[in-house]
């Protein structure tokens, strides 16, 4: 009987250390992008919080319940991520499946914010950009999302299509700040 | 170059796409007349000084802006969302 | 020569280095400039134009003689300063411009023709005849003249760029720049302190000065220590800030590798930073003016804070017999360290009258030097003082004509400097770059005093603004000497007297600018290529415009200065252009199938970012047009699978979604029933068609639309601007969902047989009538189902999940197979649908309406969209334009190639007969010839009538028979099933 297999962005190829910095995949889960409906953002916030503990992020922020977290995710847009949508939230919001839309990489180490200087034309230092702060910004040429992580690591997403530029691009950044010492 | 997203803040010229004159957002009804049509579509004024351009973060948050400044001394004035900027 | 117990280099650790394949040693510290005058070679290189020989004349980046190329091969690096270079072990460095050998260089007969080549020689011999411009005086000229060359080869070393933020970017650390950066770092302000050199301290590390009663060199490593300390300061050496632009952004070039001999460990030789900074300081000090007197380029002489530069930074005396040339207090400062040092000083030369004396040398007042002598270096010069001539025997001279404060960065934003008489040089106007303060030298501050009150002033007023409280606390003392000097540019006289040394402008040449009528600056420049080598004139523009204020009777505020630009010194393209090499130019797009694509070994195409398979290979195939026909074989006759993810995917919901479409579309969508799709034109604002695509209602308020590849980013902008600027009052979310799904084409006679093997519940054509759309099971997950066709057969496109995509385009395939089909690729497409006569870009490409390609029909009377005014415009409807139509060849075998142009049988293929182009083109195996489609004036009208071909590129003609577009199955009753 035939069946279909799962793949991620980057299966076989992560995770990957250079001099104190390691790379790896993070499969956050269900992915929902949720948009208010005309007049409902306070509603859809409501019901946010109600089924799923979560704050309503503002611009720049990121909440996060156990393992779902809500990340600002650009202009009338949150990310609900690690938690399958309550069915209360399709009243006052519009919800779109995004499980699968997104290449989703951790970057940790001492070196990740020099890495990051590289690609993104963003101040990404702590405490400026500390837990809880997110980015929708260039990475390298790509459109993307970058989150700081509650250990001081960053969450980072680029279209799952790109999955190999950014590995390409982190690869070389990551291995000359390495290579400065 | 850099603008001041409302959503994101201040941020590199890199990360938003020019997208014209922000006259754009006034578009006349279909029976205008072929002057209002034409001042739409193809009429734009080049002003040494202060103009309003319509930006988009495409690389940011999504957003349409519209975008204050000087021509001449580049200073970036204001910038508002074009869901809020039309008058 | 080195003197002893001079200097801040490390005696300790010898560095050995080749020069023109000569071994010497230098110690860890010196430059190449310093190692080099250490081992007494004064001969560097040889000058541009007129080859002469050239030695250094500065002890900075701002070195316009001492040019050597460095490395080799993909390392080669050509028109490296020596003064800039650190020497390393095992370092080997070679003069440039030179043949063939750098003391005996046969081009140096340029010299001896120089009364042929001064100002405005090229515009005035290379004009004619004109024939002979590109087959002989550019090549030869090329030959000639230059400087440095690549190697031709790849360029082998890494490149980076990056991005840095702070409160306060401090350009420069001498004193002004470490004491602003001093009382920032103390108030806790976020803080870059950048400099150029690979030692911080700027003069201080190249004078005697004392500041609280210390070595400015040791006070200097005190607060670099004190600097180190602060979390909030970073120092940033080796960086040279090379240009303000707008918003407090600056560009700087880091040379991180340049002084190591390994650079295999993968660090990058050089790091492109953007500094964004909400305030800056500019402390870059001042640079010294040499003065123009006749052969004042010979080896030997050089500026005179170069000549203390290398005796007390690097513990060298340029020269044994030194003589000093100023028309300054601050020239005499040479003297005194010189003597100190224990170097012999032959003479003092001041061309003050009323200079003050120094006792311990023999002093020349009022006198100048007007000639020097000396194969190949200094021996000798020539003093012209109120008691006549006299020789000199010298074998360095060290000259100050004052300083020009470093400002360049003021003026990035196009801002013009003022004249300041007291100190005979421009300084900066405040504010001419929004946020960035000068202070010290680069403000015509030229005290140690006066640099670290204004180091500290204009720290203080930018923490300020920042509302970051300041405390500046107590000044350290330092010397406080006023600058006194008298303006002498070029000592009048016979010979050739040397503003720009590095493009070769002489005194003579900027007056016969003037003469010929050359009086702006500007056109001054252009004319006699002053300051336009890679030094852009640092050490000569001032005096040059100084010389053409004087003949033309103007003086220096009225001539002003030529335009400053950035960057500041030389920056590589490859710097520039850093992360953009390779892969780093532009995101590559895989699909899910991309993989397994390749491992079938289809060669790739780019669609957009995206790579998309060209054909699938097979055993036996020779070329690509066999395994195209067989692809098109599988979907005419069994059932072919095709990636088709890359088109964009739109989700659009809301009470409004419907609106919007209707109001984006031309046709109708508001009507479309809940599971069904249509297929949808859309025009930009002016009229013409913008994208196409098909559109499917997944509910009552939910839709998805599809884009093509190429307008897919565009598309969503466009329905971005709709809902945000046009009508932010409607209900409507879009969302791209392009990636979250994988999405395949199934089409051929097979297609619902092999579809109903993968699906949960089978097709049952009477639910699943043509343009029907659902939700379906496949193999336990959920998908969608489209049934549409590009290919005139029955169709359908299934769509998973996108982690499924590999896994389901595997299954596909090889069920394909089993029922004698399999995967199809772009060609096949691309045939497929030109078959059809289904439109691609090709066709709406921009400059085409709805009635061009034959759907005028398809906008809506009852209602209004985006470009349907602009579209009833006459002149887009009118009779004669240029519409869609199919073209078949009269002959089997004629060609027929895209992109060349149709015309009457009878008129001559010429641009006043021209009747339209072939847009499209492809060998259909179901007509067994090649079929085109293309815009015709008139063309529907014209059906039947045999038309001209032409390639004129290509010399092809071909008659063609004006057919319908839909070359295949026109009732559709294949596709409908």
């Amino acid at each position: 009987m035939d069946r279909l297999f799962a793949k991620t962005p980057c299966a076989g190829q992560l995770p990957l250390s250079i001099g104190g910095m390691t790379v790896s995949e993070v499969e956050l889960g269900p992915m929902t992008a949720l948009s208010p409906r005309k007049g409902q953002g306070a509603a859809l916030a409501g019901a946010l919080g109600a089924a799923h503990g979560l704050d309503w992020p503002g611009a720049g922020r990121a909440t996060a319940a156990g393992d779902a977290r809500a990340i600002w995710f650009g202009h009338d847009s949150v990310l609900l991520t690690g938690a399958a949508p309550d069915a209360a939230l399709a009243g006052p919001g519009v919800l779109v499946d995004q499980s699968d839309a997104w290449t989703v990489v951790r970057l940790d180490g001492t070196g990740a914010e020099a890495v990051l200087a590289r690609l993104v034309p963003v101040d990404l230092r702590a405490p400026g950009f500390g837990t809880g702060a997110t980015a929708r910004c260039r990475i390298g040429h790509m459109a993307g999302s970058v989150t700081r992580l509650e250990t001081g690591g960053f969450l980072l997403m680029v279209f799952r299509s790109m999955a190999q530029t950014l590995l390409h691009d982190l690869k070389s950044a990551m291995e000359a700040v390495a290579a400065r010492g | 170059m850099r603008i001041t997203c409302p959503h994101c803040g201040d941020r590199d010229s890199r990360e938003f796409s020019y997208k014209g004159h922000a006259l754009a957002l006034e578009r006349p009804a279909p029976d205008a007349g072929a002057e209002a049509w034409d001042d739409y579509v193809h009429l734009r004024e080049n002003p040494a000084g202060e103009t309003r351009d319509l930006w988009h973060h495409h690389f940011g948050c999504g957003a349409w802006l519209v975008v204050t400044r000087n021509t001449l001394t580049h200073d970036v004035l204001g910038c508002e969302l074009a869901s809020e900027a039309r008058r | 020569m080195r003197v002893q117990g001079k200097g801040l280099i490390d005696r300790d650790r010898p560095v050995s280095f080749t020069f023109d394949g000569v071994g010497y040693s230098g110690y860890q510290g010196d430059t190449l400039a310093s190692a080099l005058l250490a081992n007494e070679v004064r001969l560097v290189g040889r000058s541009f134009k007129y080859h002469r020989p050239r030695g250094i004349l500065t002890a900075g980046s701002e070195e316009p003689n001492a040019l050597v190329t460095v490395g080799r091969d993909g390392r080669q690096d050509p028109n490296v300063r020596a003064t800039v270079q650190e020497i390393y072990e095992g370092m080997a460095a070679r003069s440039q411009n030179r043949w063939p050998s750098l003391s005996f260089d046969l081009m140096a007969v340029n010299d001896l023709a120089a009364p042929f080549l001064g100002a405005g020689f090229y515009y005035k011999t290379f004009m004619w005849p004109r024939s002979f411009w590109e087959k002989l005086y550019e090549p030869v000229i090329r030959r000639a003249a230059g400087l440095g060359a690549l190697s031709g080869q790849d360029n082998s070393d890494r490149y980076e760029r990056a991005f840095a933020f702070c409160d306060l970017l401090v350009i420069g650390a001498g004193p002004a720049g470490l004491m602003a950066a001093l009382v920032a770092g103390r108030a806790g302000a976020d803080v870059i302190l950048a400099d150029e050199d690979a030692r911080m301290g700027g003069r201080l590390l190249a004078e005697t000065y004392e500041i609280d009663g210390k070595p400015g060199a040791v006070w200097a490593e005190e607060a670099l220590a004190e600097l180190r300390g602060m979390e909030n300061v970073r120092l940033m050496t080796r960086t040279t800030v090379a240009g303000a632009y707008d918003q407090g952004t600056y560009a700087a070039l880091e040379r991180v590798s340049h002084h190591r001999a390994d650079r295999g460990a993968g660090a990058p030789l050089e790091c492109f930073w953007r500094i964004v900074a909400r305030r800056a300081v500019l402390a870059a000090g001042a640079l010294e003016r040499p003065i123009a007197f006749a052969d004042n380029d010979r080896p030997g002489i050089m500026t005179a804070g170069a000549v203390r530069a290398y005796l007390n930074r690097w513990g060298v005396s340029p020269g044994r017999a030194v003589t000093v040339f100023g028309n300054n207090d601050d020239a005499h400062r040479t003297v005194r360290d010189l003597l100190a040092a224990g170097v012999h000083v032959a003479a003092l030369i001041d061309s003050r009258h009323d200079a003050t004396r120094l006792d311990g040398v023999r002093m020349i007042r009022g006198g100048q030097v007007c000639g020097s002598g000396g194969r190949q270096g200094l021996e000798r010069i020539t003093v012209r003082h109120p008691g006549g001539e006299e020789r000199i025997a010298t074998d360095c001279l060290a000259m100050s004509g004052g300083w020009n404060p470093s400002l360049h960065l003021t003026c990035h934003m196009n801002g013009r400097p003022e004249w300041r008489r007291d100190i005979a040089a421009f300084v900066p106007v405040a504010g001419m770059v929004p946020g960035l303060r000068a202070a010290g030298a680069c403000n015509g501050a030229f005290s140690t005093m006066a640099c670290l009150r204004e180091g500290a002033e204009a720290a203080s007023e930018a923490l300020n603004a920042l509302g970051i409280k300041a405390d500046q606390g107590t000044l350290p003392r330092a010397e406080e000497t006023p600058c006194v000097l008298e303006p002498l540019w070029a000592v009048p006289g016979r010979g050739r007297a040397w503003l720009d040394f590095q493009n070769d402008v002489t005194v003579k040449d900027v007056k016969q600018a003037a003469v010929e009528n050359f009086r702006s600056v500007e056109h001054m420049k252009r004319y006699t290529t002053q300051g336009m080598a890679t030094d852009q004139g640092k050490n000569s523009n001032v005096a040059a415009l100084a010389v053409l204020a004087d003949a033309t009777g103007r003086g220096i505020p009225e001539t002003g200065t030529t335009t400053f630009r950035p960057p500041y010194s030389p920056i590589a393209i490859a710097a520039l252009g850093a992360g953009g090499e390779g892969k780093g130019f532009q995101p590559e797009r895989f699909t899910t199938s991309h993989a397994a694509t390749l491992s079938r070994g289809a060669p790739m195409i780019e669609a957009g970012l995206w790579y998309r398979p060209s054909y699938f290979p097979q055993a036996g195939e020779t070329d690509w047009q066999q395994s195209c026909d067989r692809e098109v074989g599988y979907v005419r006759n069994a059932v072919g699978v095709a990636d088709v993810s890359t088109l964009g995917k739109i989700d659009i919901q809301g009470a409004d979604a419907a609106r919007l479409l209707d109001f984006v579309y031309t046709n109708m969508f508001s009507t479309l029933k809940v599971g069904r799709v249509r297929y949808g034109l859309m025009l930009r604002e002016d009229g013409h068609v913008m994208d196409d695509g098909t559109t499917a209602r997944l509910g009552e308020d939910h839709y998805l639309m599809t884009t093509t590849t190429a307008a897919a980013g565009q598309v969503m902008a466009h329905l971005e601007f709709v809902t945000q600027g046009l009508h932010p009052e409607w209900d409507v979310s879009i969302c791209s969902v392009t990636e979250q799904w994988a999405q395949f084409a199934v089409a051929g006679p097979r297609a619902r047989e092999l579809l109903n093997g993968l699906l949960d519940t089978p097709v049952d054509p009477a639910d699943w009538p043509f343009m029907s759309c659902g939700a379906v099971s496949v193999l336990g997950g959920g998908g969608r189902l489209f049934r549409i066709s590009f290919s005139g057969e029955e169709g359908y496109e299934i769509a998973v999940p996108a982690r499924y995509g590999a896994s389901l385009f595997d299954l596909l395939v090889r069920r394909a197979e089993a029922l004698g089909g399999g995967a199809y690729g772009m060609e096949a497409l691309n045939v497929l649908r030109i078959e059809k006569g289904f439109i691609t870009h090709a066709e709406i490409h921009g400059r085409v309406t709805a009635y061009d390609i034959g759907m005028g029909g398809m906008v809506s009377a009852k209602k209004d969209c985006i470009g349907k005014t602009m579209a009833q415009r006459p002149g887009l409807e009118e009779p004669g334009r240029e519409r869609l139509v199919g073209l078949k060849p009269i002959a089997a075998e004629g060609k027929l190639l895209a992109g060349a142009h149709l015309y009457r049988q009878e008129d001559a293929a010429r641009c006043e007969h021209d009747q339209g182009y072939v847009t499209s083109v492809c060998h259909s195996p179901v007509l067994g010839r090649m079929i085109g489609l293309g815009f015709l004036a008139d063309g529907p009208e014209r059906i039947g009538e045999i038309v001209k071909m032409v390639d004129g590129l290509r010399g092809v003609t071909t008659y063609c028979e004006v057919v319908s577009p839909v070359f295949y199955d026109p009732e559709g009753g294949r596709m409908r099933g």
